[in-house]
């Protein structure tokens, strides 16, 4: 439907794109104690640290190889060695996550063979798990480096299915980037419900959803567990959520044989129909009580919020699953999607319900939002916002200047609902008040009526 | 890079820099960047301090040169302000993909920079190298040379990959980057006995706006900040100011000293955080305009100005005392900063039950000890699991840090105030000093912390104390 186009700019303006590692570091995040680790320049570590800690405000565990020119001409190995062993020592971690970056992609580095001889040189260290992954940050976008990660964490921790066959059941669910920590428990109230036992693998829900631990943790505070990725293998269904996790759910399916099935999306009615049709199918459990409820309560949000949803113009720039989820659900609720901008191809692209798609930045969203009603997009977009004059609802990472990031819920019968509030108070609040003059014809100056008026 | 090279010898090597100074010649020669250790490190690149010295210059476009990474996870992120143009507030990047790292970016950064001049025609472009353009090779003097010998504008090349070290050298290598392009490339339109340089202050959360309105009152002209708030063609025409104030951190001391070498601008060092500091500050500034022609009264008008305010800040800062007596401070900051708020504190009748001293030099060491008399405990590194022993035993009751060490107190639910860069507000000045006491009053005397430290109904009745001995 969507022509998808690509900014021809040498020069990226207020950029929307983050950077693969960083994307793949979050991921990591997702898992209880683990340290992630960025193979580069202890900037890269630096601003993805602070980029989370402000977004959601809480301690973020990254850590860095610290590279400096020198060892980046001769090689990171020591580096690396040197970085697992001191957090090792330090942190006490069951996993650590290496993500590459440019640094140490342009150089070349084997990150594979610098892992099979660190194991070698430090039986010691054999009880933490290492898993890396090649994230330049060159190519692809954060969206890219987090269903790396998770392939990669897929490939090399779930274990093959025992003989015992597969728990009825359990299901692991694969989530992409786009969810939140709220996102994922509203996920996990809904499978429990049918009495599914859901992994999630990332877990951001135990690690980033802000809560205070007992004691003091320097890795993750929470997050699934190793045992818990191990035994992936003997669940029933593979749910992945966003076109983001395909690979991830594809390289489950063949490792372990557990079967998956894809949702694009889980905001809007019809989406979380067909969730709830495929759940009462695999539990063998009707669709319990309070969702039926929740699901009138959504159709009634629908009707009361319609009037203000309809025909209004929506500028977003999102990754594509989040540009995706929005796109449509928008232009479910009668909305016109007058500018869609991103940061990655995606097969999802071509089929947003609008004109074209760009891959591109904040400046191309500003320079397409001029006249629309609201703008959606991350933190960054707010000077857009500003300079247009248009109200901005924020989405995605990073959300800055709000609180609150990691709780925001769109998924569900009730995720959509509180949405349709938010966005729709937006709306109500920057209704145009009428004037003396609102509907008053433009006094033109050839017109021999005039004329004759002031003559 | 041979270059580049060069430049961080003779950064590492600064005869204007005390620490330095103090140290044997073959430390010396080592520089004064800490090995970085892998795995265990904290803090940000030499791109990002260059980026951080460079960026609160508001007309001009702040272009990176690397991939998405070095701008797009890090852009808008500080609170420099501007009093006018809001152009350095928007993000340039060239967004560096595999094409140019397989062919080179050089043509592509040209391209971005016309882009650039076309589209926002601004005073400069700034174009910074990052760690990727310098390991392909993109010859960045040549490209900002050819940029602005054809666009006819300057075009200035950052070369300071974030590689080559930590944020503070990076802060030096802008300065040499100021030295070498922008100042004394351009003649003031007027100048006056008046005219004074502040290098080293980047105006976060409008901090210089804390102090000006007393430089204006006593006739002083900020000529150049370099470089909060600060416009090209101020920087440019700053070597014809009369004296300067280096700014308590010594990220930017080669740029006084050369300053003072090339020109014959004197400097001092000083800071603007506490009353004596400020009103040390104001009389140098005072003294060293007079020493370089200023009229003589200028010291009986400063005089007379710093024991209003003075007066004016303790009167101020009275009401909080008797909330304020006996509390117990933690303070975490970059170090030298460290024994200038001190005294504002003291005098609120807060105790400082600690302070690190990990940036601070041996002279810096001193002045805390003597401020601080015995009770004082001086860490040179504390491991976040110490602090949130320390905060969770309640061996103090407010911690003042930077955004790193945030959550180790909230989680340990003791009050916390960020006093580092990030912070939104300003502690600048006479005011800042009241600001900053008037925050510490209000962050502990919030309702919260009574609230969320009662344990839940449903676990035992253990005290709060009880817990945190448990817990250690």
């Amino acid at each position: 439907m969507a022509k998808v186009i690509v900014s021809r700019k040498q020069c990226t303006v207020n950029p929307l794109k983050m950077s693969q590692p960083i994307g793949a570091a979050l991921a990591f995040m997702g898992v209880e104690g683990t340290m992630p680790l960025l193979h580069g320049a202890q900037g890269c570590t630096s601003f993805g640290l602070v980029l989370f800690v402000r977004h959601f405000r809480e301690a973020i565990p990254l850590q860095t190889t610290a590279m400096s020119e020198v060892a980046t001409v001769l090689g990171g190995f020591d580096n690396v060695e040197q970085a697992i062993v001191n957090i090792a020592n330090r942190t006490h971690p069951r996993l650590i996550g290496i993500c590459t970056t440019g640094v140490a992609e342009v150089k070349g580095d084997d990150l594979k063979g610098f892992l099979k001889l660190i194991r070698a040189n430090h039986p010691e260290l054999g009880h933490i798990a290492l898993v890396n992954v090649s994230t330049p940050d060159f190519r692809g976008a954060f969206q890219d480096g987090w269903s790396a990660a998770v392939t990669h964490m897929v490939e090399e921790l779930v274990g093959t299915p025992m003989l015992e066959g597969s728990f009825s059941r359990r299901v692991n669910v694969l989530p992409g980037c786009h969810l939140t920590p709220g996102d994922i428990d509203e996920l996990r109230d809904i499978f429990e419900s049918f009495s599914l036992d859901p992994f999630f693998l990332p877990d951001l829900s135990g690690s980033l959803d802000g809560h205070v631990p007992a004691e003091f943790t320097p890795t993750t505070l929470g997050g699934i567990s190793l045992e818990h990725i191990q035994r992936m293998g003997s669940a029933c269904w593979t749910i992945a959520i966003g076109e983001q996790m395909r690979g991830a759910a594809i390289t489950l399916e063949h490792r372990t044989g557990v079967p998956y099935k894809l949702f694009e999306r889980l905001t809007g009615l019809s989406a979380n129909d067909e969730l709830m049709g495929f759940l009462a199918q695999i539990s063998g459990v009707p669709v319990p009580r309070n969702y039926r409820r929740l699901r009138s309560q959504l159709i009634d949000a629908m009707l009361d919020g319609h009037f203000y949803f309809g025909q209004k113009k929506v500028a977003i720039a999102a990754e594509p699953d989040l540009l995706s989820t929005l796109a449509h659900w928008l232009s479910e609720m009668g909305c016109e999607i007058q500018a869609a901008v991103t940061t990655t191809p995606s097969p999802v692209l071509e089929r947003i319900p609008s004109e074209e798609v760009l891959i591109g930045d904040l400046e191309d969203l500003e320079s397409r939002a001029v006249g629309a009603d609201l703008i959606v997009t991350h933190s960054h977009g707010r000077q857009a916002a500003e300079r247009l004059g248009i109200p901005h609802f924020r989405v995605g990472i990073p959300i800055f200047d709000r609180l609150g990031a990691g709780h925001q819920v769109t998924v569900g019968y009730r995720g959509t609902r509180d949405l349709i509030c938010t966005i729709g108070n937006i709306f109500l609040a920057n209704g145009h008040e009428p004037t003396p003059d609102t509907w008053r014809q433009p006094v033109q100056e050839t017109s021999p009526l005039v004329q004759l008026h002031i003559a | 890079m041979s270059d580049l090279h060069a430049k961080v010898q003779q950064v590492f090597d600064e005869p204007g820099c005390s620490t330095n100074q103090a140290k044997l010649t073959r430390d010396r020669k080592k520089g004064c960047s800490k090995l970085l250790a892998p795995g265990a490190a904290a803090g940000g690149c030499a791109f990002d301090g260059a980026k951080i010295a460079l960026q609160p210059i508001t007309d001009v476009a702040h272009l990176i040169h690397g991939p998405i990474a070095c701008e797009g996870n890090s852009w808008d992120g500080r609170g420099s302000k501007s009093s006018s143009s809001q152009l350095y507030r928007t993000s340039f990047t060239t967004d560096m993909t595999e094409q140019d790292i397989v062919f080179g970016g050089e043509k592509h950064l040209y391209k971005a920079i016309k882009e650039i001049a076309e589209k926002y025609n601004p005073a400069a472009v700034f174009v910074y190298q990052t760690c990727i353009s310098a390991m392909i090779g993109d010859d960045l003097e040549a490209v900002c040379k050819a940029a602005a010998r054809k666009l006819g504008m300057p075009v200035i090349p950052v070369n300071v990959p974030g590689f080559v070290g930590s944020k503070n050298l990076g802060n030096k290598l802008a300065g040499e980057v100021l030295l070498d392009h922008v100042i004394g490339t351009q003649e003031p339109e007027d100048t006056t006995p008046y005219d004074i340089n502040i290098i080293g202050e980047y105006n976060l959360s409008g901090e210089l706006w804390q102090v000006r309105p007393l430089l204006d009152e006593l006739g002083i002209r900020i000529l150049a900040c370099i470089s909060g708030d600060a416009k090209y063609h101020e920087v440019a025409r700053s070597h014809r100011a009369r004296a300067a104030m280096m700014v308590c951190s010594k990220a930017m001391i080669n740029v006084a000293r050369k300053m003072e070498e090339r020109y014959g601008i004197p400097y001092f060092e000083g800071s603007f955080y506490g009353i004596s500091d400020m009103s040390d500050a104001l009389r140098n500034i005072a003294r060293l305009l007079v020493d370089r022609g200023a009229a003589i009264e200028l010291l009986a008008r400063t005089e007379a100005v710093i024991a209003r305010e003075e007066s004016r800040a303790w009167q101020r800062i009275a009401p909080y005392r008797p909330s304020l007596l006996g509390k117990r401070v933690l303070l975490f900051t970059g170090g030298v900063k460290s024994w200038s708020i001190v005294a504002a504190l003291q005098e609120a009748g807060l105790i400082i039950a600690g302070t690190s001293v990990k940036k601070s030099t041996p002279g810096d060491k001193e002045r805390i000890k003597e401020l601080m008399k015995d009770d004082m405990h001086m860490f040179d590194d504390l491991k976040p699991r110490e602090m949130y022993k320390m905060l969770k035993d309640a061996q103090v009751d407010i911690m003042l840090s930077g955004g790193r060490s945030q959550f180790v107190a909230l989680k340990a639910k003791m009050p916390w105030l960020d006093i580092n860069q990030e912070r939104h507000e300003a502690y600048a000045g006479y005011e800042g000093v009241v600001a900053l006491v008037r925050e510490i009053a209000k962050a502990l005397s919030n309702p919260i912390w009574n609230q969320i430290r009662k344990p839940a109904p449903w676990e035992n009745t253990a005290t709060l104390n009880e817990r945190a001995i448990h817990i250690a």
